[in-house]
């Protein structure tokens, strides 16, 4: 019996340094470089992290994480990064508030409607177009737009009815449409990816396209909707172009006037970890790289704990995906 | 009067739900509707605003000729003081910086993703494999500001004290000085930031190479290197051109890195300095917005600001329909890339 069980195949593959043994010179020589960039690629990584924790924990006070900016001209009297933190976190949710119920919904309609062909296929080269669009010229265009007069409720009004167009509302909003092309992506694949079967079993027992969609096929790609929420938001806390020409380059928050304390805020203007971090750099006006340094760190730290993110909600949805 | 008691029976008909499917269907076809109109406005806005310079210039506006920067200054105190506005703006230093930096960090990373595709799909032992993955995405997502500091502190000093010979400063003295913010220092770092993005794309490319294909290569004992590059790359042609394509595209747009290590000099580096070429300082199109773009108080600045975004708008459009044009053979093998 035991005899004619089938043999399995070796489980093991030979791993591919072992098979060149028998390989020209010329494709040994090939591996050997394929070998040297992974390699050179997680070093760089590696070098990047260190080097910048390092920096910033040299340079990184508790108390800056409570004071806000000063316009000093020496590394004691810049004062801290409170404002810069929180200009970071208000234009990110921003930017997220806007671009996720519009992504979500654009990506349904892209998977589930796409109804006629040709204008689902124009969409299509639309969101790539969208995607393609440099952020500095993004942010020329948020620049005009959001100095309109009828933009009048996003900013603040200078000295003879000039709308002055850089806001928290401005920059998010451009910011959003940075963030909008991965969330319509990624949305749209996980909607692809449920079996056709899943949506005929909902439709069988009577519930309708819409209830299908809000009450089976959503719940089952919210791990690719945070995934590209995740991404889209890394773009965001990291793009500098918008946030300089857009959001008045005043290092703390200054309000804008009209309304309550939040709306004050959202019109006026103010500073992110990444313009804190161009205008301390040596080549920037503030030229105080140790106030660089510590910033830098931060924003490090916040890209690698969405980079996380990503991470383990791709091994979970990994766990129980469709196909096994 | 009382209201009549319900019957028994409607209570067991449901209220036709307030969003049914072909309004929902509607609502949302319009939603998506709004990303033209959005799209539209970009154009409109980019293109009506930059079309006085470009009218104004011709077709010199691409061309060589005078100092650039001197000409930025000379638009912009006319508009500022409301002189009588000038308008001559020669570009080609900047469009000249922008083709060497991101046409050298396109080549260079188009082999450095190449290769590191083939390895990541094909040769990587699995431990390797599930290191790369993190360090790729990781290394995409570094803020452009971040890669900048680095490059400014780090990459700029090293050019500058190890790279550039007394002899070479000295060979360029009465044109330039040379202080190690230069297209080197742009190039390796703008590849540092595409390649990551170009290897996903290539190994995404190369995953969806049909099984059996490579298989039937390896049956007639073809090696697997070659087989990998014979067969492998030659199929995923689609996808090589369309990440190619789309890189490029975001090399283009680069703002913040390149303004802070490229020099920040109106200068058009001569391939006619021999090596010394590759360290001299120089400005792209899109950090000249940036380092001019508290000049829009001048209506011939904001003009000549909006061209360059114009130029960079159809370039970096032109190349993201090329790139998805260029992914849709990959289609024909039923393959979503």
């Amino acid at each position: 019996m035991s005899a004619t069980a089938p043999t399995k195949p070796p489980v093991r593959r030979r791993s591919a340094v072992d098979q060149s043994a028998a390989w020209r010179p010329l494709d040994r020589i090939g591996l050997a470089f394929c070998w040297f960039l992974g390699l050179f690629a997680c070093a760089l990584a590696a070098a990047i992290i260190i080097y910048l924790l390092v920096q910033g924990v040299r340079y990184l006070r508790l108390d800056m994480l409570f004071e806000s900016p000063l316009g000093g001209v020496s590394e004691k009297d810049t004062g801290g990064l409170k404002d810069p933190i929180l200009g970071t976190v208000l234009v990110a949710g921003l930017a997220t508030v806007i671009a996720l119920p519009t992504g979500v919904l654009m990506g349904i309609w892209l998977s589930e409607f796409g109804k006629p062909t040709a204008l689902a296929r124009a969409v299509e080269s639309a969101v790539e177009a969208t995607a393609g669009v440099p952020s500095i010229v993004l942010a020329l265009f948020g620049v005009i737009i959001f100095s309109q007069p009828w933009a009048g409720f996003a900013s603040r009004e200078m000295a003879g009815g000039i709308i002055y167009g850089r806001s928290f509302i401005a920059a998010g909003s451009m910011l959003s449409i940075v963030a909008l092309p991965l969330i319509i992506g990624s949305t749209r694949e996980g909607l692809q990816s449920i079996p056709a079967h899943v949506r005929e079993a909902a439709w069988a027992v009577g519930k309708t396209k819409w209830a299908t969609i809000r009450r089976v096929l959503l719940p089952v790609v919210r791990p690719q909707i945070v995934t590209g929420t995740m991404l889209g938001l890394g773009r965001v806390i990291g793009d500098t172009a918008i946030i300089v020409l857009l959001l008045g380059a005043t290092l703390r928050l200054e309000p804008g006037g009209g309304g309550g304390a939040i709306a004050e805020t959202l019109r006026g203007t103010g500073s992110t970890l990444t313009s804190f971090v161009y205008i301390f750099a040596p080549t920037g006006d503030g030229n105080q790289p140790e106030k660089a340094y510590a910033a830098a760190a931060i924003l490090l730290l916040m890209v690698l704990a969405l980079n996380a993110v990503v991470e383990i909600v791709a091994r979970r949805a990994r766990r129980n995906s469709w196909n096994g | 009067m009382a209201q009549a008691p319900p019957i028994a029976g409607e209570l067991l008909i449901e209220r036709p739900p307030r969003w049914n499917d072909r309004r929902v269907g509607l609502t949302l076809g319009a939603l998506v509707c709004a990303l033209f109109a959005l799209l539209a406005a970009i154009f409109a806005v980019v293109l009506v605003k930059a079309w006085p310079s470009f009218a104004n210039n011709g077709l010199a506006w691409f061309g060589p000729g005078g100092s650039i920067d001197s000409q930025i200054e000379a638009i912009y105190t006319s508009g500022d003081l409301q002189l009588e506005p000038v308008w001559t703006f020669h570009a080609w230093p900047i469009i000249w910086s922008t083709i060497l930096i991101v046409g050298g960090s396109v080549l260079l990373s188009l082999v450095v993703s190449l290769f590191t595709a083939v390895f990541i799909v094909e040769f990587a032992p699995g431990w390797m494999r599930a290191a790369l993955a993190p360090v790729m995405r990781f290394l995409a997502s570094v803020p452009s500001v971040i890669y900048g500091l680095l490059g400014v502190v780090v990459l700029v000093p090293f050019i500058n004290d190890h790279v550039i010979t007394q002899s070479a400063r000295d060979s360029v003295s009465y044109v330039i000085t040379l202080t190690g913010y230069s297209l080197l220092a742009g190039i390796l770092i703008l590849t540092v930031m595409i390649a990551p993005l170009m290897t996903a794309m290539f190994a995404d490319g190369l995953r969806s190479v049909p099984k059996g294909w490579i298989e039937g290569a390896l049956a007639l004992g073809i090696n697997r290197w070659r087989t990998t590059w014979k067969i492998g790359v030659r199929t995923a042609r689609p996808a090589i051109v369309a990440g190619t394509v789309l890189a490029s595209a975001r090399g283009i747009g680069e703002a913040v890195m390149l303004a802070m290590v490229s020099g920040s000099i109106g200068f058009a580096p001569n391939p006619f300095d021999g090596w010394v070429f590759f360290v001299e300082p120089s400005r792209p199109l899109a950090p000249t917005i940036i380092k001019n773009a508290d000049q829009m108080t001048s209506p011939q600045m904001t003009s000549t600001l909006f061209a360059i975004a114009a130029v960079l708008l159809l370039s970096a459009a032109m190349f993201s329909l090329a790139g998805w044009a260029a992914k849709q053979p990959m289609k024909k093998y039923g393959i979503r890339a």
